[in-house]
């Protein structure tokens, strides 16, 4: 499934030094056509290697005019179907239409705390030297699995 | 003014340099900060920067989201446990350190996530399953997870990249962090051949080359996909199992850098519903579904005897992953396909034995499965109207795939724990093979080192081990980073010293602008032009010579000597052509070394299947003039470095030894 922006929605980011898609596609899809003389579309973005599209939906998340879409590739699925989400803070929504016209809605948690709520250190223990060729993290929660010394044959 | 074919050259040097952002970049990234802040007090200041060519956020195998976190132990289970599935799955050659060292750390890396705000799937006490957002007691407090299989719990996945870059980035800092950078290769230590002292790349997104000088560097670039002819045709091509991006790296700047390879010749194979490559693991394990011949009968049943074939490993409860591929295979070679995955029985069978509220939930479940991972599946679905309670899907074997944290083990070699029992010398009828300079025994001083002095690596970057996933990659990263704050702390006053001038790595690096800018008015089409070759058109050569000699989809993945002889002429030219490729833009230049290193790390894996005289993995490649698995020779590790000067590999073996009883698996 190719992504495609549509010329309706995309507004290039308003002029940003980086554009969203570009800013997050993992394979250096999405590329602003500045002047127009790649699309014919100047300040809007295009898929540059459709058929290296991993359809990760990475830029259709992402996009804040929700101008980017995907296309079940032509070479080898029926037309007429679509998947589309919409991202928020905690959930995502989805909208699956078939080719029959059938329709799916889905809505699923992303997750449970605030977006950039994450305080990586805090409450957390300092590290401590002695201990760093020993197994083992900085901090433990809980998850340190010592095992069985007798399963160890060769100890 | 920097410009295309004039770039501005950025040199740096920080103590240490993680290239990559995926999820073992993301431990590091996590675990070294208190590691930093304690040397600190000891008198050692220590820089760190991360670069990866993609975004932090989305960028690595984790891009598009999980639906299940693969590698949780829990607290009823053993790390020998896990380490005696892991050798299983992967035809008894692991090593056992690295596994068992994995397994006792991965589960306070999964608590982490947790915390930080990944769902976790929940039981409650009635047996009910609820998603990771209903408020259920956390895993480090007891909360008990949905297992989808003995070593896999379910999640509400979509952001779980996202979550777990937010916390490396907070705690690395962003200015440490810079995306958009390629890196194309290491560069040794001008005294010391065997030691790595910088990093050279680009960005693709201005004209900059970076050239960075370091004491220690990890290296996790992730698997490499895209070296066999993918499945997928036409426009569907970026559709493979395995994300596209990961392009080898990790492989081919280690192999170059001098540092040893191992299991190169293992690959993965997996089974996937076909087209879409969407996930089975949630449909067989949680959905209890099974998967049928072209005529209705399972095939794990109606040639199950092929088991015995390979003792001991199709004997465990769970055979490997390879011997159930080469079941499904039997029936595809003998025209008895399509295969099928059965969701219609599956998902009735289930309604008779759950709760209404779960019969409620079980749709959304198999949708989300896909669409927290493989979205792409569902549009296949979509499009051809398939709703799995009413229709069945096809299933299909993939392209190989070389990766070392998913369920398959090449990669490098490294130093492991030296508590677990690992050996410290080299018995072995064939010792006296290896390079005399490499280390003895399994470990030397620093976790996660491979045998390049300052070069660690994590994830999908440590060979020999596998079914780390996203959680072991995470831990792994973590181990790394207590022991190259080590390295440094012993390392503190060596300055690294490049053994290449700066102007020639500049050159090499552009060469493929060079190509561009000083022949494109040669011809009227751009593309077509007798003194260079585009990226893509040598991605199709590799793809099109290890499709139909190294045992691609072409082939029903088999090979014999002579096919790989053949492999081995046409590979060297086109190593020697890739010095012709063009680059026309920074994008297309990317493209040109993401296929050098595609390059390189399929020569590593034909030449490993070429030294390995047996059929170790039946299912995911077969060497049709060695078709079986030969214990008494073979029960070993393939080693392998290359020679950058000569451009040549030499592969050796190194004997394997059991650190926990794989007899309990038999019981
Ligand atoms: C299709 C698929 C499904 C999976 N499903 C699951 C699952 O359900 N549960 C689970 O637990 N695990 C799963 N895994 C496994 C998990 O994703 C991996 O084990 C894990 O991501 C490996 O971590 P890594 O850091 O080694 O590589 P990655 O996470 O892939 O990271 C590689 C990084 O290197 C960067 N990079 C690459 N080349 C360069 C370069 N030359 N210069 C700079 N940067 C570079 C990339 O941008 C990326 O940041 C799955 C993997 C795949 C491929
Ligand atoms: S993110 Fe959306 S609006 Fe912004 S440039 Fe891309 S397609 Fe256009
Ligand atoms: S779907 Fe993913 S791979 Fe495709 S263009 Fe968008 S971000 Fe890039």
């Amino acid at each position: 499934m190719p992504t495609f922006v549509r010329t309706d929605k995309c507004d290039g980011c308003k002029g940003q030094d980086k554009t969203a898609c570009m800013y997050i596609c993992p394979h250096d899809l999405m590329k602003l056509d500045m002047d127009g003389s790649l699309t014919g579309h100047a300040m809007k973005s295009f898929n540059q290697e459709p058929d290296q599209c991993w359809e990760c939906y990475s830029c259709v998340k992402i996009c804040p005019q929700n101008a980017i879409e995907a296309r079940p590739y032509a070479d080898i699925v029926p037309l007429g179907a679509s998947v589309q989400p919409l991202r928020g803070t905690d959930s995502i929504m989805w909208t699956i239409k078939f080719r029959n016209g059938t329709m799916k809605r889905f809505k699923f948690p992303i997750r449970t705390t605030p977006e950039g709520s994450i305080d990586p250190y805090g409450g957390k223990p300092e590290a401590d030297i002695s201990k760093i060729s020993e197994p083992g993290f900085f901090v433990q929660v809980n998850g340190y699995r010592a095992g069985d010394p007798s399963e160890l044959i060769c100890k | 003014m920097a410009e295309f074919g004039n770039p501005e050259i950025v040199e740096e040097e920080v103590d240490i340099l993680i290239i990559g952002g995926g999820m073992a970049a993301c431990g590091t990234a996590y675990e070294i900060g208190p590691w930093i802040d304690a040397a600190k007090k000891e008198g050692v200041d220590i820089t760190v920067k991360l670069v990866d060519k993609a975004a932090v956020d989305r960028s690595g195998a984790v891009a598009q989201g999980l639906s299940a976190i693969n590698t949780y132990i829990g607290p009823e289970q053993d790390p020998a446990d896990y380490a005696r599935m892991v050798s299983n799955d992967l035809m008894g050659i692991t090593r056992d350190d690295l596994a068992y060292d994995l397994g006792r750390h991965v589960d306070e890396s999964v608590h982490l996530f947790e915390e930080w705000g990944l769902p976790i799937w929940k039981m409650d006490e009635n047996g009910e399953r609820h998603n990771g957002a209903e408020g259920l007691p956390a895993l480090k407090d007891g909360g008990k997870p949905v297992r989808s299989g003995k070593w896999q719990i379910m999640i509400n996945g979509e952001s779980y990249k996202w979550i777990v870059a937010e916390a490396a980035k907070k705690a690395l800092g962003v200015d440490n962090i810079q995306e958009r950078v390629f890196i194309v290769k290491l560069v040794n230590d001008k005294k010391d051949k065997n030691r790595v002292a910088g990093a050279v790349g680009f960005s693709v997104r201005e004209h900059k080359l970076y050239v960075y000088k370091f004491k220690a560097c990890m290296l996790a670039a992730g698997g490499c996909v895209n070296i066999f002819r993918p499945r997928s045709v036409g426009e569907g091509q970026g559709r493979a199992w395995y994300p596209v991006w990961n392009a080898g790296s990790t492989y081919a700047m280690a192999a170059e850098a001098g540092a040893e390879l191992t299991m190169m010749e293992n690959r993965f194979v997996p089974t996937r519903f076909k087209d879409g490559y969407g996930p089975v693991g949630a449909w067989f394990l949680l959905f209890k579904s099974k998967a049928t011949n072209g005529l209705g009968e399972p095939y794990m049943v109606r040639n199950k005897e092929m088991l015995d074939d390979y003792p001991p490993y199709g004997q465990a409860q769970v055979p490997a992953s390879c011997l159930r591929n080469h079941l499904m295979l039997k029936e595809m070679r003998e025209g008895r396909g399509p295969i099928w995955m059965d969701t219609v029985t599956a998902l009735a069978e289930l309604r008779e034995t759950l709760s209404p509220r779960e019969v409620k939930h079980l749709e959304a479940e198999a949708w989300e499965d896909f669409l927290d991972m493989c979205i792409g599946q569902c549009g296949i679905w979509a499009g051809e109207n398939i709703e799995p309670e009413k229709k069945n899907s096809e299933l299909m074997p993939t392209e190989p795939y070389l990766l070392g944290s998913h369920s398959g083990c090449c990669g490098i070699w490294v130093s492991g724990p030296d508590d677990v029992g690992a050996p410290t010398d080299e018995e072995h009828p064939e010792a006296d093979k290896i390079p005399a300079h490499l280390p003895k025994g399994w470990n030397w001083g620093y976790r996660g080192m491979t045998t390049v002095t300052g070069l660690f690596t994590a994830g999908d970057g440590v060979g020999a081990s596998g079914h780390k996933f996203s959680s072991g990659s995470h831990a792994e990263g973590r181990m790394c980073a207590k022991s190259m704050v080590k390295f440094v702390m012993d390392n503190k006053d060596w300055v690294p010293e490049l053994d290449t001038p700066v102007e020639e790595l500049v050159e090499e690096i552009y060469r493929p602008v060079r190509n561009y800018l000083e022949h494109k008015d040669y011809t009227t089409a751009i593309d077509v032009n007798p003194n260079y070759i585009t990226p893509r058109m040598l991605q199709f050569r590799l793809q099109k010579i290890m499709d139909e000699y190294v045992a691609g989809v072409a082939t029903y993945y088999t090979t014999n000597e002579h096919m790989l002889e053949l492999a081995e002429q046409k590979l060297e030219m086109l190593k020697e052509d890739s010095l012709k490729m063009r680059a026309k833009d920074l994008h297309e230049l990317l493209r040109a070394w993401e296929n050098y290193h595609r390059i390189l790390t399929a020569e590593a894996h034909m030449k490993h299947i070429q030294f390995r005289e047996e059929s170790r993995y039946p299912g995911f490649y077969y060497r049709m003039d060695k078709n079986f698995v030969d214990e008494e020779n073979w029960k070993c590790f393939v080693n392998s470095v290359y020679d950058k000067e000569t451009k040549t590999w030499t592969c050796f073996k190194r004997a394997h030894k059991d650190l926990v009883d794989k007899s309990k698996l038999f019981k």
